[in-house]
């Protein structure tokens, strides 16, 4: 894991245009190369408002007031251009069918190479390599509206990888998704961070599906960076979450049910099993 | 908890086929009684929400019979089983047209002639149960989506109809919010309504569902109660699903074959203490 950080963001406050409180304040967060960061926080806790911070899309795209800094391998994110941006900043929502449009599944991968300018010798190579990480090799000829919502997220995830980015960020990517792409989606996310070496961020309300795969997790509520650590940190402090309405994995649950003051609690079925063989 | 009495939902051996010939539903069978909360959950293809839409008559069985509240869906319009069954879009979009919250959560029970003063009260009582108030003015598609899916469910709710069906009631949800769904669909129960969920939310379901079931390419693959589907560790496996966090963990513990399936962490910490 390299040392220097990748994303620096330094005092960021947004306000979108015609809103009286602002959706992010003081948020300061610096993220390693190969990095895999869960963000947790409720609704309109400013999940989405930092996903689109880290491409430009704010504020070149949606209009809002940005005050701080905003830095990408040194880029910074409210001058750069969005397109630009893209070659580093891939970004997943929630909502495959939105971001969704052309008529095979290879277009679909294609359009981001188009709009980089790829030459077009180097785009088959770059689909096909695309196609195959998320594991849809043999569908560039499917209709992604024929897919099922979990192979169309994976779609979204490969037209975002053939732009060959460092940063991958994903906005509740499994939202509408059933248990099984759910976890495709993190399967991928996993081998895309700890074998391609990709730092990943993902912003998600799956607490179990984020313990096993973050390195860190950073909590935001109301607008602001409330607590970052270890999921262990994050998430064993059960108190604190519940103070803002999120909740820990069940099995963190379970074991400061057991015992409220343990210093280090499991996040993960894993580590339940040995943390409750360790107590009999 | 389920009543004992008559069912309220008959479906019987259900086949759905669409225009190209797609079978989507084969041969489903399944009854719920008044004021009992049926999940049906399986993989997205699976037909739950093709099943769904039978109970309001939205579609038709190609074959087979829907009885809901005593009519045959084939024998009565959409409009006169809207009062007898309300349901929620999976997609909030497809289901809000009005200019406020408040005009949304009126539409319904005025289009059923309820008197306006009981039509104030339902959007009222409905708003607070889903903490809808800071929205009543809000234009509903200036609204984030969670929060349109809530107004999409309180429209339904104040029509107070005996059977509910709602497509994926927490998707997109925060913890705070779902669980308060929750509360809203056991306090439905307790008052008799049945309420039917299909649903990917795992920890909805082992909370709140009497029955659990299964469905896997248009088949109805298991019905139960949600202890005895989710210790199916072959069924979890053929039809992929992953029964909640707290269940794995107890099906993983060594020492434990043969004991109780754990629903909720409660469950899991009274055996542990007990076994000490």
């Amino acid at each position: 894991m390299a040392d220097a950080p990748i994303i620096s963001i330094v005092d960021l406050g947004v306000t979108y245009a015609g809103a009286e409180t602002p959706a992010l304040r003081g948020v300061d967060l610096d993220v390693r190369g190969g990095e895999a960061v869960g963000i947790i926080g409720l609704n309109g806790a400013g999940k989405t408002t930092l996903a689109l911070t880290l491409n430009g899309v704010i504020p070149q795209l949606v209009p809002a007031a940005v005050s701080g800094r905003v830095l990408v391998a040194g880029m910074d994110c409210s001058i750069t251009p969005v397109r630009e941006m893209a070659r580093t900043v891939g970004i997943v929502f929630d909502n495959p069918e939105f971001q969704l449009s052309q008529a095979t599944v290879a277009e679909e991968v294609a359009l981001g190479l188009e709009s980089l300018a790829v030459p077009s010798d180097e785009m088959p190579g770059r689909i096909a390599q695309a196609l195959t990480a998320v594991g849809l090799a043999g569908l560039e000829e499917r209709s992604p509206m024929a897919l099922s919502g979990g192979q169309q997220q994976r779609v979204a995830i490969a037209a975002v990888l053939a732009m060959q980015p460092t940063v991958l960020v994903m906005d509740e990517p499994t939202a509408s998704l059933d248990p099984a792409g759910t976890a495709d989606v993190f399967a991928i996310a996993r081998r895309l961070n700890r074998e391609a070496g990709m730092t990943v961020i993902v912003a998600e309300h799956d607490v179990e599906a984020l313990a096993s795969f973050a390195d860190r997790i950073v909590v935001l509520d109301a607008g602001r960076v409330v607590a970052q650590g270890t999921p262990a940190e994050i998430l064993g402090a059960v108190d604190r979450l519940a103070a803002i309405g999120l909740r820990p994995p069940q099995v963190t649950e379970l074991a400061r049910a057991i015992d409220p003051t343990a210093p280090d609690v499991p996040v993960t079925v894993e580590t339940a099993i040995a943390w409750l063989g360790a107590r009999r | 908890m389920t009543t004992g009495m008559a069912p309220i939902v008959t479906i019987h051996d259900l086949r759905f086929a669409y225009p190209d010939g797609t079978v989507a539903l084969d041969g489903v069978s399944l009854s719920a009684e008044a004021g009992s909360i049926v999940a049906v959950v399986g993989q997205n293809g699976s037909g739950k929400t093709t099943l769904a839409k039978h109970l309001n008559g939205l579609l038709r069985p190609t074959a087979g019979r829907v009885v809901v509240d005593g009519l045959d869906t084939t024998r009565h319009p959409v409009r006169r089983l809207a009062g007898h069954v309300g349901y929620v879009f999976q997609n909030p979009l497809h289901q809000l047209f009005a200019r406020t919250v408040a005009d949304e959560l009126a539409f319904g029970p005025r289009n059923l002639g309820v008197a306006a003063p009981e039509v104030a009260e339902r959007v009222a009582t409905t708003a607070t149960s889903l903490g809808l108030e800071p929205h009543l003015g809000a234009h509903p598609h200036r609204l984030p989506l969670p929060v349109r899916k809530l107004v999409s469910i309180a429209s339904v709710l104040t029509m107070r109809t005996p059977i509910l069906v709602l497509d994926e009631p927490t998707t997109g949800q925060d913890h705070r919010t779902a669980d308060r769904i929750a509360d809203v669909i056991r306090d439905l129960s307790a008052a008799g309504t049945t309420v039917i969920a299909v649903s990917h939310d795992m920890l909805l379901v082992a909370a709140i569902a009497d029955r659990l079931v299964v469905l896997d390419g248009g088949r109805l693959v298991a019905d139960g109660r949600p202890r005895d589907v989710l210790s199916d560790a072959q069924l979890a496996a053929t039809t992929r699903l992953a029964p909640p966090q707290i269940t794995q963990l107890a099906m993983a513990l060594p020492g434990r074959t043969g004991r109780r399936i754990v629903l909720s962490v409660p469950e899991l910490v009274a055996e542990l203490r007990d076994a000490r």
